[in-house]
Parts: structure tokens; sequence; C-alpha cells
């Protein structure tokens, strides 16, 4: 999933100041399962704005909503009724669905709640670790399924640096050195043999290396 | 001979090859850089150029290197993944090669988190592994990374390091096999300390048969003091210090415990003339360059073979 | 502000807290009538988003109070409250309205006289601090128009 984390509320109460009645919108997708923007995270932050600018002597309206997606154009118009009553939209998805809400609405200014941190994976309740750099191009089969790209600190794709010190990377010990669990990994598969296999120089153009990417499915498309 | 490189050739004719590291001053001081190397002068086969090490900024690798060749010595051009893509780096190494440098260490560099410009993005477009491999194309294919042919290809002779104490152990010996691979022709190892450990590492490298693809320098540094061993210890990813090294520099009055350092190193590079498969000595003696005529005087490996001594023996390299 | 009675929110857990108040009402302890108690199955069930919740409608403070650590019924809900209580105080502070409106306890089922206290002490203590700010700000807001 898309992680993201709330922006801290002193920035959130800057940029609304001008305004008076917000559209706080929250998305049903990743940000809620990384619980940063769904329903129940639009319902706090509601309360803790209105509370703090009601304290303030210049109470807000804030409309909550929360879609099925906002990175989806087909959500996005259940916001379309809203609109002539808000000065300003608070958006609690992820950086996709804040600039398809700019998108879409043009006269009406959006801010982002959160910000947008990296795509990962739940490590445990309440933790989410990254897991991918959308490369374009994944390398997962030979590196036994854990990502150097994303995983290792230098982004090593022939690691281990001389950093990795007990399964832990030199930049910080809550890190796992992913050459220790490719390793691991490549042993428990009695794929060894695929280490020494140097892995080529990538080629990043899949990645952003040939600037913003578009998927078109010939297929799909209207 | 795959190059003109003096270290290649020393290497190659079968001498004990001693190197040493001067790290570029952070300002504009040219002066500094030549008073480092004037004490390497007619000490060392080649003098390593660090490349904005422990990721803080210095003077360029590259303009320190011209400075050094510049004085009659051979320099050796570090370059760090972290720092350049590949455009950077090819363009780099041409240029050092047009002024004379023919030979450099590929590394990945200190992570920016411990230097001073934690906030810098790390590059890191191509690993250490494919830059040996990349600079080996320039050489062997006369070819650029993308493909095109180069118009004078640059001949360096190709260095990697090689830390045998980091985790886990027993990918270490298969991790300087990828290096091999990728057309490694020296390295330079981790400073060592725990001997054993090494002794056991460079077993493994002998047993693939490692020692005869790649000339293997000992890296060395000698410790200033207790609490430099204890901060290699406990603070430097990587490096192993043994509990007795760190008592024995304790067990000595302050004010004798450089001597102390010096003589350790002394006794770990005569433990290490003496194992099979290492070719030199790498001397990294941190902010104490002064020590290292010194050290490698006392450690018997002087006078340094005059470079045209024997231009055609072997290549060693097979 | 002398005509002060704070308007308390208790989340009780079924298991001990809120069988506490039974206690004390059977053992016919004398203990606030600002204190609004509302029964959860376990703290563990108390979001941040009741917390906030009840003090934006006007609550000037609201508690948990769950099982003696180790005794949550369900494990760890009492822990996974706190945490969230936590959470709460850091927002509250953010917003400038306070974390000291809110707080944990923890008690057994057994402890009449320790809830009763507990729902003393707090009550005085938000009557110290005095009403919820938004509160306030709301009633001149209804003054203004009215």
């Amino acid at each position: 999933m898309i992680t993201a984390e709330r922006k801290p509320l002193e920035e959130l109460i800057e940029c609304l100041k001008p305004y008076r009645r917000i559209l706080l919108a929250g998305c049903n997708e990743c940000v809620t399962v990384c619980a940063a923007g769904g329903r129940k995270e639009v319902g706090i932050l509601s309360s803790a704005l209105n509370m703090h600018f009601m304290k303030e002597g210049k109470p807000l309206e804030i409309k909550e909503i929360t879609l099925e997606r906002q990175c989806d154009p087909e959500y996005l118009e259940q916001l379309a009724p809203q609109m002539d009553q808000v000065d300003a939209v608070l958006s609690m998805a992820c950086g996709c669905g804040v600039q398809e809400v700019a998108r879409r609405f043009k006269e009406t200014p959006v801010f982002p709640a959160l910000n947008t941190k990296f795509m990962g994976a739940s490590e445990r309740p309440g933790m989410w670790a990254e897991r991918c750099q959308g490369c374009g191009d994944c390398v997962l089969g030979s590196t036994g399924g854990v990502c150097p790209i994303s995983r290792c600190s230098k982004q090593l794709l022939n690691g281990p640096c001389g950093g990795s010190t007990l399964g832990k990377c030199e930049v910080n010990p809550d890190i796992d050195c992913a050459w220790q669990l490719i390793w691991d990994r490549l042993k428990a598969l009695g794929k060894t043999e695929l280490y020494e296999e140097n892995l080529p120089a990538k080629d990043w153009r899949p990645g952003r290396g040939a600037g913003p990417r578009k998927i078109l499915r010939e297929d799909l498309a209207s | 001979m795959k190059t003109e490189s003096t270290l290649e050739k020393i290497l190659a004719s079968g001498h004990l090859a001693v190197t040493s590291e001067c790290g570029p001053p952070r300002g504009a001081q040219p002066q500094k850089v030549r008073e480092k190397a004037e004490m390497l002068r007619g000490v060392v086969d080649g003098v390593n150029v660090t490349d904005n090490q422990t990721a803080m900024v210095r003077m360029s690798s590259l303009a320190a290197c011209i400075i050094i060749r510049q004085m009659g010595l051979n320099p050796i051009l570090q370059m760090v993944s972290r720092d350049r893509n590949r455009l950077a780096m090819q363009s780099d190494i041409i240029g050092a090669y047009s002024h004379g440098i023919d030979t450099m260490l590929c590394l990945s560099g200190d992570h920016p988190k411990f230097g001073d410009h934690p906030m810098a993005a790390g590059v890191h477009d191509i690993d250490s592994v494919q830059m040996v491999e990349m600079v080996k194309n320039m050489r062997q294919e006369g070819r650029f990374q993308g493909g095109e042919k180069i118009d004078g290809p640059p001949q360096m002779f190709i260095g990697a390091a090689a830390n045998p104490f980091a985790d886990p152990f027993e990918l270490r010996v298969a991790r300087l096999a990828k290096k091999v691979k990728a057309g490694v022709d020296f390295i330079q190892t981790q400073c060592i300390y725990n001997v054993d450990k090494f002794e056991k590492w460079m077993q493994g490298v002998r047993d693939r048969g490692l020692h005869e693809q790649v000339y293997i320098l000992a890296g060395i540094t000698p410790m200033k003091s207790v609490g430099m061993a204890r901060y290699m210890k406990n603070k430097v990813p990587g490096m192993d210090v043994p509990d007795e090294l760190v008592k024995r520099m304790g067990g000595v009055p302050k004010e004798k415990q450089a001597e102390e350092g010096i003589k350790i190193c002394l006794e770990t590079i005569e433990r290490l003339k003496g194992v099979e498969g290492v070719r030199g000595f790498h001397l990294m003696a941190i902010e104490w360059e002064h020590k290292v005529p010194e050290i490698v005087e006392r450690a018997g490996l002087l006078p340094r073979p005059v470079e045209q001594a024997n231009p055609q023996v072997g290549t060693g390299n097979a | 502000m002398e005509n002060f009675e704070p308007v308390i929110v208790a989340y009780c857990c079924h298991y001990c807290a809120y069988t506490a108040a039974d206690m004390a009402g059977s053992m016919r302890l004398r203990y606030p009538a600002n204190v609004k108690i509302i029964r959860v199955p376990c703290t563990g069930k108390v979001d941040a988003i009741h917390i906030m919740k009840a003090l934006e409608k006007g609550a000037d403070g609201v508690y948990v109070a769950g099982c003696l650590e180790g005794d949550c019924h369900f494990k760890n809900g009492n822990t996974r409250a706190a945490r969230r209580l936590a959470y709460v105080k850091k927002l509250l502070d953010d917003i400038g309205i306070g974390g000291e409106r809110v707080e944990m306890f923890l008690m057994s089922a057994g402890m009449g006289e320790r809830f009763a206290q507990t729902a003393s002490d707090f009550t005085e203590k938000i009557r110290t601090l005095g009403p919820n700010p938004v509160k306030a700000a709301l009633g001149e807001a209804k003054r203004a128009v009215g």
C-alpha cells in the first residue's frame, strides 16, 4: 500500500487560516489501512481543527467526507455537489488523491493533510515499512524476494557493503540489512549460487529515469 | 601488464606493495595536499586520495590527485558511488587519466547520514561492483557503460575494497569473488586488528584461488591511543577490534600508547607478511600521515623498488 | 467561574471500573455527579475519536478507567488504551486544549473506594483547570448570536 503520516497540526492550522468552510476529505484505500487518512482519522482531525479554531474564536465549518478512492475520477464526483459550499479542501489522501482533487476542481484550493511516505507493508500492528520504490523492472526473482533497491540504504544491487553488522544496517540498527535477508532467503531456497551472479548496472528508465511514467492498456482504453 | 600503473608493475614484479592515503583538506588549500603527499615520497608506491570520506565535503579526490601527480607521485583516485552517477564517474575517470592518474579505487562510500550533509541524496546509480565492471570495460573494450566507443579509453588499474570483518562472514569471500568476476585488479582491505579472523578469510580466498586472480593489500591503521581503539571498536561499523588489543593499549601509560599502537601495527604487518596471498599493505594512518615513513621503515619495507626495475616480469594477474 | 460544574466523561471497562462504580454505589460512597459513565466492553475499545468527540461536544475532561496492569480480560486492551491516550494528549497539546484534560486510570472490580476517589480527584482537577476552552468559545458565540 501507499503509506502516509499526518502532517503536524501546526502546519495544517497555518494553511487553513485564511478559510472558513472546509471540506475534509478522507480516502478509503491505502491511507485507511495505514491509519493516516481514513474515515476515523477524518473524524479525529475534524474534531481537533474544530476545537482549535473554536478556541481561537474563529470557528470553522468543517464538512467530513470519505471517498472510496480519491485517485479515481468516478469517486471524485461525489465531491462535486459540495464544492460551491466550501472555501478549501483539506485532503487526507496520498499525494495522488490530492492532485486528482486539484485537477478536477480547478477553482477550489486543495491542501494535503498528509505527508505521503512510501510503498510498504505492515510489519506488525502500528508499524509500516518500505518495500518498493517502483523501479519498474523488478529484480525480486533473483534476490530471494527481498528488494535491495528499496531496502538497502545504499541501494546496492551487489551487496552487502562493509557496514552490515549482525544482520543490521550501519545507517540505523532498526533497519535490517537487506543483503543479510537476501542471503538468508537464498540459503533457505537452496539458491545460494544466485548470489554470485553479478546484477548489472540498472537501467533506470523504467523507473523515474525517463520522466513521469504512464501505463496505457490499449485493450481497456477509452 | 594491463596498464602503465606503477602499483601494477610493483605488484606484478612480486614485491610487497605499500600504499597509503591522503585525505584532502576541507577547503581550498592545495599546500595541505602537497604537505601530506610529500611525507610519503619514496615511502609508498601509491597514495590513495579519499573521495569525500565519511561523507564530509572535502577537496575533490580528482583535484587532489592532480596536485599529487604533478609532484611526481602516484595518486590512487578513490571514487564513491554515493556522490556521482555513471556519467559523472566516467567523465572524471577520463579526466583523471588525462592527467596521468592511472590507478583508482571503486567504493560505494559511507552513507550521507555519517557526514556533514546528512540531508543530501545518495546517488547510488551503480554500486561498487558495477563500477569495477564499468571501468574494466572502459579499458578492455574501450566502451562507455552506455555502449558507445571511447575515443582514447582510459587504462585504469582497478582497485576495490573488501571488509573481511563485516557480516555475514560467510559472504565475505563470495563478495570478493563478485568483484573479481567484475574485473577488479587489486583489493585494499578494511583495517585488520583481528588477524585470526583475517587469516580465516584469506584461507577462504585461497580455497577458491582468488588470491591468484587479484592482488590483496592488507589494510593497516595504527592506533594512537586507547581512546581511538575503543572508538574503532564501538563506533565504526564493520570494524573488528579484539578486546585484547584495547586492553593492551590501555595497559601502557598515556604517553606511551602511540608507540604501543605502532608496535601492534608492526607486529601485524610482520605476521601478515607470512600469509599466502597478501601482496602488500595499505597504511591508513588517519590524521597521522607523518608516522607512515617510520612505520614503513620499521616494518622493513624500505627502500621501495624503483618502478622500472622489472618492467616485464609476469602479469601476476592471470 | 464560581458556578462551574465540570462535565466529565468516563469510559469505564465492564470488567473492572464499571463494576467498581457499582461497588462504590453499594458501599454508599459518594462521588461527584459530574462524572458521566460510559460502559465499554474493554478500554481497548476506546479510540482517539471517542475522546476527541467527547471534548468537541463539550466535555471538560475525559478519563478512561481500565483493569490493573496484567489483568485485562482481553489480555492487553488496557495497555493499548494507554497508548491511544498518550496520542490524544499530544494532539490536545498541539491544538492548545491541553493534554491534562484526559487521563487513564487503572483499578480492579473490587476497588469501589478507588473508583469514588478517582472520580472526585479528577473532577477537582478539571474544576481547577476551568471549563473546556472550546465550550467557553461556543458559549460566547451562542450569546453573540442570541
